[in-house]
């Protein structure tokens, strides 16, 4: 009944096998929600994904395609209904206690400072309170929030309090880094902004990266391989795309390139028509909608 | 200069009803003086009576006692208010249970337990304690409950996945959420508190300022019961400052209306 498109096989071959296996990876996975009215709606189905250590893998899909149902199953903050999430060779058994998460709507605990907030992720791991002070004013500098330590969430801007969500998940060195469309509320400018900030802090150390996006330019700019889903319920990967633009990049001079937009016609081929599915499925359901009034 | 007409307009207000009220009981218009004065009094004698009052030592001592018991009630309502906020919060089963009884004891007007605590606790200030108690008592743990159980699940997930455990959880997300709710709540707990020694000391007592109000009312001294209230306006109102300046100091995190947030 499920369309199975096998994705063009453009990624194979691509991954450093690492000792432990990769980073993380889903095998057939299925998620099913029980609905509150007693229904179940199946978001995904037969998910296989491997993201490799060191790799940024952007997931762009339809809105409500599933895309951050994926995450959260890599995060251990949902438990697929059938299928494996394997983190490094080894099964996931509740919390991903390797990975970090950046949520899309605001995190932050509004009671506590920019420094607090930060400072905060140190005591899970037993860190002194004046080490978990330096590190975090460091963090804090480090993604351009030197002086605004100690303002409350509120009396930051949306993206000075993503930096500070930025440098909470960061100060941990999690192995896995998890993103939800993170920069989604934001302006244009400051989404560059805060894409290149993404970037340099990722390639110092470059960690497994997971970044779910519906901005396919901004998937492009900053990925090694870019995933599309289809259009849900039951959705699954329906390409695979490997994006072999040279690093460092600046992800706004980046889209001027060529490449780019070979890269940004291909995937969009595929994007597309799963993006008209979705929009003609919104269209039947107002019909159906109609008709019954 | 807004503020001046606004401060002018409500003085204004003031001085008409002191007019109204002087004239309407010192001379002849609305019939007998004496009748009119043994009902209303007159504004110049329930001033009076209160300077007189107030410059006297014995007032201090009733107020001091309704500042006890109003203290005490609050302390120990919230107390018992967030202990058993969290407890049902976090207890499905407790709260699904106790859920019918609860809402029945909290639609209970709760005047009537004052002979009840009477006979229970005496006439000292225990009874009105306990009066104060079963008002304070669901303010809190209705908003304490509710703190808890509305947790921004992102802020929680995120809690989470730094690596929280039970303890930090409730260190760092669930109670501080908790006493926002409370918090908000301040002037309706203590002003509950106030309510419940001023109506007890009322119903039965030998001391506080509804005591005094009560004495004056039992020799249809107009101007002593007129004067106490006023008191007890005062009162409220320092009160009240007080509470507003310990929230601004408590939710210092928290946004003004005025203050707006963009992208």
């Amino acid at each position: 009944m499920e369309l199975q498109d096998r994705p063009p096989a453009v990624a194979a071959g691509a991954e450093p096998v690492s000792s432990n296996g990769p980073a993380v990876a889903l095998g057939q996975v299925d998620i099913t929600f029980h609905l509150a009215n007693g229904g179940r709606y199946q978001a995904v189905k037969g998910i296989d994904l491997k993201v490799a250590p060191g790799e940024f893998v952007s997931i762009v899909g339809p809105t409500g395609c599933g895309k951050s149902t994926l995450l959260n199953a890599a995060a251990g903050l949902l438990a697929p209904s059938a299928g494996k999430v394997e983190i490094f060779g080894k099964p996931l058994a509740g919390l991903n206690r390797r990975a970090g998460y950046l949520f899309q709507q605001d995190a932050l605990m509004p009671w506590k400072t920019a420094l607090e907030n930060v400072k905060v992720a140190l005591e899970p791991m037993g860190i002194a309170d004046r080490e978990a002070d330096s590190r975090a004013r460091e963090w804090l500098a480090r993604v351009g929030l030197r002086t605004f330590v100690d303002r409350y969430p509120h009396m930051l801007s949306g993206g000075q309090r993503k930096r500070v969500s930025l440098a909470q998940m960061l100060i941990r060195n999690p192995e896995i880094l998890l993103m939800d469309e993170p920069f989604g509320p934001l302006d244009a400018q400051t989404r560059q902004i805060m894409g290149n900030l993404l970037l340099d802090l990722w390639s110092r150390d470059r960690k497994a990266l997971m970044f779910v996006t519906h901005d396919l330019e901004e998937a492009i700019a900053l990925s090694d391989r870019v995933v599309v889903m289809s259009a849900g319920p039951a959705a699954g990967i329906v390409a695979d795309y490997k994006v072999d633009l040279p690093r460092p990049r600046d992800i706004a001079d980046i889209r001027l390139e060529k490449a780019f937009h070979e890269i940004h016609r291909d995937i969009w081929s595929s994007l597309r028509i799963e993006v008209q599915k979705a929009y003609a499925m919104g269209e039947g359901r107002e019909l159906v909608g109609g008709d019954a009034s | 200069m807004k503020r001046m007409k606004l401060l002018s307009l409500q003085i204004l207000v003031m001085v008409v009803f002191l007019a109204v009220w002087h004239v309407m009981t010192t001379t002849s218009l609305f019939g007998d003086i004496k009748t009119s004065q043994f009902f209303f009094s007159t504004p110049w004698a329930v001033l009076a009576r209160t300077v007189k009052e107030l410059t006297g030592p014995s007032i201090y001592w009733h107020l001091g006692i309704t500042l006890t018991e109003t203290v005490l009630a609050f302390v120990i309502g919230s107390a018992a208010g967030i202990l058993f906020g969290f407890a049902f919060a976090r207890n499905e089963l407790l709260s699904a249970v106790f859920d019918p009884y609860i809402k029945a004891a909290n639609a209970l007007p709760r005047v009537v337990l004052a002979p009840i605590f009477a006979l229970w606790f005496g006439l000292g200030i225990w009874s009105k304690v306990a009066l104060g108690f079963t008002l304070v008592f669901f303010i809190v743990f209705f908003n304490v409950y509710q703190g808890v159980r509305e947790v921004s699940p992102t802020i929680l997930a995120n809690a989470r996945m730094l690596g929280m455990n039970e303890r930090q959880l409730f260190k760092h997300v669930y109670w501080p959420s908790a006493l926002t709710w409370m918090f908000s709540s301040l002037h309706t707990s203590v002003g509950f508190a106030l309510v419940g020694a001023v109506v007890g000391e009322y119903l039965g007592s030998s001391a506080g300022l509804g005591y005094k109000i009560h004495e004056a009312e039992s020799v249809f001294d107009v101007t002593g019961v007129f004067a106490g209230m006023l008191i007890l306006a005062i009162f409220v109102i320092a009160i009240d400052a007080l509470v507003t300046l310990v929230e601004r100091r408590l939710l210092v995190w928290r946004p003004t209306q005025s203050t707006t947030t963009t992208t």
